[in-house]
């Protein structure tokens, strides 16, 4: 007797486990996913407070192609003249530079691409956020033969205090010195850098190799006394400034980098607030199944209490209460799990580049309040339903052996998520074309909000959508494995919206998966296409990492044997009235080898101090050959002459294309960003050999055929799709556990006919096999699903990306297939607990379970 | 087929007399123990039962609640294994067969109704039917099934789900699945014991019926003298051991020895 009720409590305890279960994973998913975009969004905001001072007195104009500094400099003597404002309380000049590479101790360069790779001049001046780099470890570097780094570079190259490390100079004469590491840098109050290294150096020593050891600064942070804004130091700043030199405030300066750093991880912040959105709904749907069943399950116990006198509200009542605890108790054990994965997820984009291991977790209030809200709430609304639909069926009809619960109709239901299903299909329309641009600008709601619609308005319409699937499967597995077969199509048509509804956790990972398979391969098609059309000469010479080359390698180059020519591309951008513009620059070699089509002027009018613009920009501007062009550049404002005009052309990326002496006299540093590499005619294989000596010991530097070069940015594709992968893969892991939960709660469910069916001999095995069976048709199911919604969503997103440099859709079908057989996969593993515990059942026992 | 007259559940039948001695064992059970708990609470639920079950026989165990008959039910069904002693089915001492080899056992010579709970919900009426012959991947002998299905009447209701019958049709239903795998032995757990008297006695002449035109031998626990006057043979069981028999047993005569030992019980007490 003790035994029994033991075992009985046993089992309802793993019913309450298993809910809770639910309730974890759904909350951990959310809170995961809050919590690393807050870390993420830190982290940034960290690195901006720590890039400005109070007021930053700076050169006005245009910066490198790459984000770097303006070539022009501020005179030393600025910086005492500055100390001595009124409102000052001190002035620091900073020396920037970028494309300084740290080599670790296998001889590679550390950094990946995107990340600048920056040296700095050592000085202790405060920030304006308050939380600037410091010294963390060691000593500050004094003279040529001392450095600092920060602590991840000198983590992740293998350097300690007191190691010789060498570091690569963006350009001039050395290209390469050797010194000590005395001391290590870090934001001791929080904050990452986010993959850029960091090289510090004393300020004469930075001013000797990044400025030619001019006595100047690239730009001066003024530090305000107390009681003075920033605003009013910055106005008596401006006073004593030279004519193309600024004073802008601290606040000011970092919302400029902001906006460009933001935008640029802006699609990654609004992916992961997509994501959480969906992990909510992924995991709230677990959380509706799972109540579901456990009160459809408890329903006879509930319709004894109400045949004892029980009022309906008390029994829904009571209902309530247990899903508040579950809620409670589920929310709490989520949080904690979900700041695991946020420590999973800073582990995974740590493997891509995006290290933020300077940066501990960032947890906020707003996390514990979604966390319990969506733990306690959508578990309060799961209980809801059941609960109610329990007390509206007379009390004798819910004591009778096979319990039916009424449930609301599935016509109803179809209705209603087709009218979802339009509803999103409209709103993504609105969303990725242009139709309601001029109305309201909120193109990214559309599609977002679209998305979703589309999502919800399928799983509720997928009870009627997947019968004949349903059935075709019950039919197939009839014929394939014979009774068993039957008995597991059977079960999976049991309860269409059971099955459906778990099955939907799968569907949503993989429309998921299945958008950015497309994506990926699409943009994958685009660029090969793109570099076969514009992939000019034999070899390209650059900077894998994205920054400069040294302008003395293109006379290198040019002296290896084989090499008929070389042509240099550099790019810049430009202020016009106040807008950025991109510059590109190339040599007569170049303009040979782009062979663009003059519409007006012809190639030999391009001079030094002369532009040729591209066919549109001239028209929106009504400029002609002869006319002018007036930007702001570091040395100030010029006027350019309009040589010609061309149309547009595939390699020429920019509208402006002038010459390299133009950019030089406008203050840009000497850098070639591209060598485009000609070799003689059979010599290519002599060429190559001379190029890779060449670039050897450059471990800056690389040489690539058309084919390297179109694998290298597919493989940055790759990487950009991996990490999406990888955020897919734990929707799909908890889609697997909600399978698992699903079946094993069934399984429980169905005690007493497992038993029935062992007593009339079925076998282990082959229930074993019924159950993986009925896992696999749920699995499948949502992987068609998926995989139809995916296909939807990511051919009209390329679509509708179709004019913006993405021009080619393709769908990679073997990926497709392979998420199929997959979902096979899920399904066979996520049957394996289930099928064991009721493979394991007491024949008897079973029979006898109430 | 045609069903064979059967009498009236208040007229009980004539039995079966010529059952010959030499008829062959079914089943047979040797000195069979089971207890359950331990300790002060241990309940000895059978206690050296011995005992034979001749083919072609309907056999009635009876005995007050908690006696042991369910449990000895499952012993000689192959659910459940005793803690001394041995079964037989037919050649077969299942003391020694795994778990594998059981479920055969049961698939193949052995079938059971239960009283309640008999049928897969998912599957109708003819597929319940069919489930132990499709388990094993066999095909039905379609005379033999129609025979069945005729005689427990259901022809009109095969294509119908369980919760769609009722209680009196889902109980022949689960008859006739006993039956159609022809096994070496039926057992029934008091398959009337849900069932009002009209439904009981439809599913007892079944049962009757299957033992006369088909020699199927049938051992029924029932806690009714009524339904035990359909038998051929009345086991009856007390605190787990064998207390009583008797043969071609009329309802007065069952109702005599019941009464006996319920006195018997109650002196005891
Ligand atoms: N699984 C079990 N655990 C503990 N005791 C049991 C179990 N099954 C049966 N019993 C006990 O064994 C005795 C015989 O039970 P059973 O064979 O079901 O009796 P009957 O069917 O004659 O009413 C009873 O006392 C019962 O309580
Ligand atoms: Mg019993």
């Amino acid at each position: 007797m003790i035994r029994a009720a033991l075992r009985s409590l046993l089992a309802r305890k793993l019913r309450l486990v298993m809910s809770t279960f639910a309730i974890v994973l759904g909350v951990a998913f959310v809170v995961g996913t809050l919590i690393f975009s807050d870390t993420l969004n830190r982290s940034f905001t960290a690195l901006f407070a720590s890039t400005v001072g109070d007021v930053v007195v700076r050169p006005v104009g245009g910066t490198t192609e790459a984000g770097g500094p303006s070539s022009a400099t501020l005179p030393a003597a600025l910086v005492d003249e500055l100390a001595a404002l009124p409102g000052a309380a001190r002035a620091d000049g900073n020396v920037t530079a970028i494309g300084v590479y740290v080599v670790d101790s296998d001889g590679k360069a550390v950094g990946g691409y995107g990340p600048p790779a920056l040296g700095l001049n050592d000085n202790d001046a405060p920030a304006a956020g308050g939380e600037g780099l410091a010294l963390v470890a060691g000593e500050s570097p004094v003279g040529p033969d001392e450095l600092a780094l920060d602590q991840v570079t000198a983590e992740s190259a293998g350097y300690q205090i007191g190691d010789t490390v060498p570091v690569l100079l963006p350009r001039g004469d050395p290209d390469r010195i050797e010194a000590t590491l005395t001391g290590l840098v870090g934001f001791p109050e929080g904050g990452s850098l986010n993959g850029a290294t960091l090289v510090v150096l004393d300020t004469p020593t930075a001013q000797d190799l990044f400025l030619d050891g001019e006595e100047a600064f690239n730009d001066i942070w003024v530090t305000a006394r107390d009681g003075v804004s920033q605003e009013e130091l910055a106005a008596e700043a401006s006073g004593l400034l030279p004519d193309g030199v600024e004073a802008v405030t601290g606040d000011a300066a970092a919302d400029e980098s902001a906006d460009e750093l933001l935008d640029a991880i802006s699609f990654l912040t609004t992916f992961l607030l997509i994501f959480a959105g969906i992990s909510l709904v992924v995991g709230s749907f677990l959380i509706v199944n799972t109540f579901s069943m456990l009160v459809a399950q408890r329903s006879r116990e509930l319709a004894l209490l109400r045949a004892l006198g029980a009022s309906r509200v008390q029994v829904v009542a009571s209902v309530q209460a247990e899903a508040a605890v579950l809620g409670v108790v589920g929310s709490t054990i989520g949080l904690g799990l979900g700041v695991l994965l946020a420590v999973a997820l800073r582990a995974l984009f740590a493997q891509v580049g995006l290290d933020l291991s300077g940066q501990s977790l960032v947890f906020t209030p707003r996390v514990v309040v979604a966390a319990y809200a969506v733990g306690i709430l959508v578990t309060a609304v799961a209980a809801l339903a059941p609960a109610l639909r329990t007390v509206r069926i007379a009390p004798v009809q819910a004591l009778r052996d096979d319990v039916a619960l009424p449930e609301a109709s599935l016509a109803r239901r179809f209705r209603g998520g087709l009218a979802l299903f339009v509803l999103g299909c409209l709103s993504l329309v609105a969303g990725l074309t242009d139709l309601l641009d001029d109305v309201v600008d909120a193109g990214g709601w559309f599609t977002g909000a679209g998305v979703l619609l589309v999502l919800l308005g399928t799983t509720a319409m997928s009870p009627v959508l997947a019968q004949p699937f349903l059935g075709a499967t019950r039919r197939a597995y009839a014929a394939v494995f014979g009774s068993v077969g039957n008995l597991a199509g059977q079960n999976s048509l049991r309860n269409p919206r059971r099955t459906t509804a778990t099955a939907s956790a799968l569907m949503i990972g993989l429309t998921l998966a299945c958008t950015m398979a497309i994506v990926g391969d699409s943009a994958k098609a685009s660029t090969d296409r793109a570099i076969e059309q514009n992939f000019v000469g034999d070899y390209v010479v650059s900077n894998p990492f994205g920054g400069e080359l040294n302008p003395a390698l293109a006379d290198q180059v040019a002296a290896v044997d084989g090499v008929a020519s070389v042509a240099r591309e550099r790019f810049a951008l430009a202020q016009e009235d106040g807008d950025a513009r991109a510059l590109a620059a190339t040599d007569r070699a170049g303009l040979a080898l782009f062979d663009p089509v003059f519409v007006e002027g012809a190639p030999d009018d391009l001079v030094d101090g002369t532009v040729v613009l591209k066919e549109d920009f001239a028209a929106d501007r009504d400029l002609g050959v002869g006319d002018e062009l007036t930007v702001t550049v570091p040395a100030g404002e010029q006027t350019w002459t309009v040589a010609g005009v061309i149309e547009d052309n595939p390699v020429i990326f920019t509208p402006v294309l002038t010459t390299i002496g133009t950019l030089e006299a406008g203050g840009f540093p000497a850098a070639d960003y591209v060598l485009f590499v000609t070799a003689e005619d059979e010599a290519g294989a002599t060429a190559r050999d001379g190029l890779d000596d060449l670039v050897a010991d450059l471990p800056v530097v690389s040489v690539k055929d058309q084919q390297e070069f179109a694998a290298d940015q597919r493989a940055q594709i790759d990487q950009f799709v991996l990490i999406i992968y990888a955020l897919l893969g734990l929707a799909l892991l908890i889609a697997v556990l909600g399978i698992v939960n699903t079946l094993a709660l069934s399984v429980i469910e169905r005690t007493r006919e497992i038993g029935l069916l062992r007593a009339v001999g079925l076998t282990r095995g082959q229930l074993r096999r019924m159950i993986t069976l009925e896992s696999v048709v749920i699995a499948v199911l949502g992987a068609l699903l998926g995989v139809v919604l995916g296909l939807g969503f990511g051919v009209s997103l390329m679509y509708a990306v179709r004019d913006q440099g993405l021009e080619v859709i393709s769908v990679p079908f073997g990926q497709v297939a392979v998420f199929l057989l997959l979902a096979v996969v899920v399904g066979v593993l996520a049957a394996f607990w289930p099928a064991r515990r009721a493979a394991r059942l007491d024949v008897l026992e079973a029979i006898a379970t109430e | 087929m045609t069903v064979p007259p059967t009498p009236a559940p208040t007229d009980p039948p004539a039995p079966a007399a010529q059952m010959t001695a030499a008829a062959d064992v079914a089943a047979r059970v040797v000195g069979l123990r089971k207890t359950y708990g331990r300790g002060e609470a241990v309940v000895r639920a059978l206690d050296d039962v011995t005992l034979e079950l001749r083919s072609g026989e309907f056999t009635a165990v009876m005995g007050p609640s908690g006696s042991g008959k369910s449990t000895l039910m499952h012993m000689c069904a192959a659910l459940d294994r005793p803690d001394e002693g041995e079964v037989w089915i037919g050649d077969t001492e299942i003391g020694r067969l795994g778990d594998k080899a059981l479920t055969l056992l049961r698939r193949e010579e052995i079938g059971f109704v239960f009283q309640s709970f008999n049928l897969v919900p998912t599957l109708t009426a003819e597929e319940n039917v069919l489930l132990p012959l499709s388990i094993a991947g066999r095909r039905p002998d379609p005379e033999w099934f129609d025979a069945v299905v005729d005689t427990v009447g259901l022809r009109e209701r095969l294509g119908h789900k369980p919760n769609e019958l009722s209680g009196g049709q889902v109980q022949r239903v689960a008859v006739a699945r006993a039956l159609v795998s022809r096994p070496r032995i039926v057992f029934a757990d008091e398959p009337t014991g849900n069932l009002d008297s009209r439904s009981g006695a439809e599913v007892l002449r079944l049962l009757r019926g299957a033992v006369d035109d088909h020699g199927q031998t049938v051992v029924m626990v029932t806690h009714d003298p009524v339904a035990a006057a359909y038998c051929d043979r009345v086991v009856f069981l007390a605190d787990g051991r064998v207390v009583d028999e008797l043969r071609a047993p009329d309802r007065d005569a069952v109702l005599e020895i019941m009464t006996r030992m319920t006195d018997a019980g109650e002196a005891s007490a």
